[in-house]
């Protein structure tokens, strides 16, 4: 689960990590009044979504005058910001965060992520900061910098000084970049993040260290115990089909395809996409009804890919293991009864108690083509899509 | 032969008497062997029970100690999977295969810590769990669409692991073993531990590896089979049409920063000598083939 910009140095600032002054405004009138709260000579005006890239895309202006604030944010406000993460329609600016301005004299990048090969976090650290940390490792690999931490110990003193000098933070400030790093790591671990990142960790005119800009990924599977950041959930920043998918426990994600998948299993249902993809067709959906799917179940998962205006065709893909292929057919006669389908529909069953799921499908009267195996399936079902 | 279980395995269940853990419980001891294979149960709070003839004991330790059980198999809730996890680390277990789903990563990354030197394999979690057909089943998959045999089938996903089985017995060729080594970004046996198994084992020709997007296990489990692999992989990857940054279902199929994607893993294993193929429907297949040319 991803959090705003400011949400996030809330996190960071309960951590001791230090952050410029500022406040989220959802109007302009706010905008200005929090400015003049605020003081100092020049503010930030940074637009407030999940995606990264804002800056380059519009969404984040210097001002030097309340009247330069007021004319940001009413920019700002309402556009839709268009940047490398967002696709071509955007992301509507909902929210503001007002900063006071710094001086930056130098500017660096701290990550934080899990390390599969390894089993530990990793501290990712480099001096070219404000730059998207996927392009430093492309071109410049060696100004990465990375520290493994052990659970136990977290981020030493030492590591942190160490790896400190290594970005280029000078000797006086040394300190204070500690503060900024065991800040960022046990953030990391006692909230559960699964990536989180200080992009750029700032050195000002005045000596100081700022975190800039904070972002962070939550590990859905940890928000049980973390109340305080589902609170941080913005709806408006997420896509409602998946928002409508997971009231239902269902895990949808959308596409740019016409033909709907409904699939048992993470991994098949991935499956199922890149065959649709190799006999010509397009899938506009992932769809995992996961392992123990009811009739209402599979019912919201056909209302839910009918709500696409592109939707040509759907496939249902079910290898039966715990979950019975005449309990999975039963639940598609009905949801195909009651949404009254409109586009073709293939299925293909295999696994446990098959026969009788395709005896029902047959003798359910509806137009459902049946899919041999997989592969006869996707064939059908992209043969489908174009006829109709 | 097989690999880590088989007909003489002795397995205790952490989480028996829940209602998932009743359920596949009751499925494992109806399979081959199982009912002189599921020997034991755990739950501190009901210890002295039993269900469906098999004792639960208050620990893990006192399971080992009154059973002669070696492996374990949770299915604990996801708050509590990974300390069930440390139990049977501690208890100095084999092998403990973890079928919950959901545990986070967090909690995951400490228990790994603590496994660091310990002789306990773990496989999982978030994962179907492994079966040696006709002899033992110890999970959720359906044991029914498993044939005995000489494939070794190793795979990060549930459903697809059944499909790629599934189409091994449709043409005749049976299993040695089935591993599914789970989704999830943290876990125990790797694509590599698992191949290494099977290049030992007499009684496996042939491997089929099931891999998807995230991470780069795959390409670590490729070089090695280079240099090392006596035996014919075919390997297939799920996700080429994934989007980057989107979470695939399992928490461990993501494509980040440009790597873990479907394509690079099959180039490199591709160099590596394994008979990949793009299309799941043909798996069995491409297998088929290639023994047939050795």
């Amino acid at each position: 689960m991803k959090i705003h910009e400011y949400q996030g140095k809330e996190i960071l600032r309960q951590f001791g990590v230090p952050t410029p002054r500022g406040v989220a405004c959802f109007s302009v009138d706010e905008a200005v009044a929090v400015a003049q709260q605020l003081g100092g000579a020049a503010w930030v005006v940074k637009a407030q979504i999940h995606a990264g890239g804002r800056g380059k895309g519009g969404g984040v202006k210097v001002a030097r005058l309340p009247e330069e604030v007021k004319r940001a944010a009413q920019q700002i406000l309402g556009m839709h910001l268009v940047t490398h993460q967002t696709g071509s329609g955007g992301q509507v600016v909902r929210r503001l965060l007002i900063e006071e301005g710094a001086q930056i004299i130098k500017e660096f990048y701290l990550g934080m992520v899990i390390d599969r090969s390894e089993q530990r976090v990793a501290l990712l650290a480099s001096s070219e900061g404000g730059m998207e940390i996927e392009e430093v490792a492309t071109h410049n690999p060696e100004k990465i910098h990375k520290v493994w931490i052990d659970p136990v110990a977290g981020l030493t003193d030492d590591e942190s000084d160490d790896v400190s000098r290594k970005i280029g933070i000078p000797e006086a400030a040394l300190a204070q970049a500690r503060a900024c790093l065991q800040g960022l790591y046990r953030a990391f671990v006692e909230k559960d993040a699964m990536l989180a990142e200080i992009n750029p960790l700032v050195l000002t005119a005045d000596g100081r260290v700022l975190a800039l800009d904070a972002k962070f990924n939550f590990d859905s599977n940890a928000l049980y115990r973390h109340p305080e950041i589902v609170a941080y959930r913005d709806l408006d920043e997420e896509d409602p089909a998946e928002i409508e998918a997971s009231k239902f426990d269902l895990s949808y994600i959308s596409l740019d395809g016409d033909i709907g998948c409904l699939v048992n299993g993470a991994g098949l249902a991935m499956a199922t996409m890149d065959i649709i993809k190799l006999y010509g067709g397009s899938p506009a959906n992932f769809l995992d009804v996961g392992g123990g799917a009811s009739k209402e179940k599979v019912t919201e998962a056909f209302k839910l890919m009918l709500k696409n205006p592109k939707l040509k065709a759907i496939l249902v893909n079910i290898f039966g293991g715990i979950m019975k292929c005449d309990v999975i057919a039963e639940g598609v006669v009905a949801a195909a009864r009651e949404v009254h389908l409109n586009v073709p529909l293939v299925v293909r069953l295999e696994g446990t108690n098959v026969e009788l799921g395709k005896k029902i499908l047959a003798e359910s009267g509806l137009p459902i083509i049946s899919g041999n195996d997989m592969a006869d399936a996707a064939e059908k079902v992209v043969a489908a899509a174009r006829g109709a | 032969m097989s690999i880590l279980i088989d007909k003489n395995t002795r397995v205790m269940t952490q989480g028996m008497t829940g209602k998932v853990g009743q359920f596949h419980t009751v499925n494992c001891q109806a399979y081959a062997n199982g009912a002189n294979c599921f020997v034991a149960g755990v739950n501190p709070k009901k210890a002295g029970e039993s269900f469906e003839g098999i004792p639960v004991y208050a620990s893990v330790r006192d399971a080992k100690v009154a059973t002669g059980a070696t492996v374990s198999v949770i299915y604990v809730p996801p708050s509590g999977a990974a300390a069930a996890i440390d139990e049977a680390v501690e208890a100095e277990l084999d092998l403990v295969i973890c079928i919950t789903e959901g545990i986070p990563v967090h909690d995951m990354l400490r228990t790994r810590y603590k496994m660091f030197g310990k002789k306990t394999l773990l496989i999982g979690p978030n994962c179907p769990g492994l079966i040696t057909p006709d002899e033992i089943k110890i999970g959720i998959m359906p044991g029914h669409i498993h044939k005995k045999g000489r494939i070794g089938v190793v795979s990060r996903s549930g459903t697809l692991t059944y499909e790629a089985v599934g189409q091994l017995t449709s043409l005749g060729l049976g299993q040695s073993s089935c591993v599914g080594i789970g989704g999830d970004p943290i876990n125990g046996l790797k694509h590599l531990d698992v191949m290494r198994l099977f290049n030992d084992d007499p009684e496996t020709d042939a491997v089929i590896m099931v891999g998807e997007i995230g991470g780069s296990d795959e390409e670590e489990c490729a070089r090695w089979i280079k240099d090392n692999m006596k035996k014919p992989v075919v390997g297939f990857i799920a996700g080429i049409t994934a989007p980057p940054g989107k979470r695939m279902g399992h928490a461990g199929a993501i494509i980040s920063g440009g790597q873990g994607g479907a394509e690079d893993k099959l180039a490199v294993m591709e160099e590596c000598g394994i008979h990949i193929t793009r299309n799941p429907a043909e798996m069995g297949r491409v297998m088929q083939k290639i023994l047939k040319g050795y």
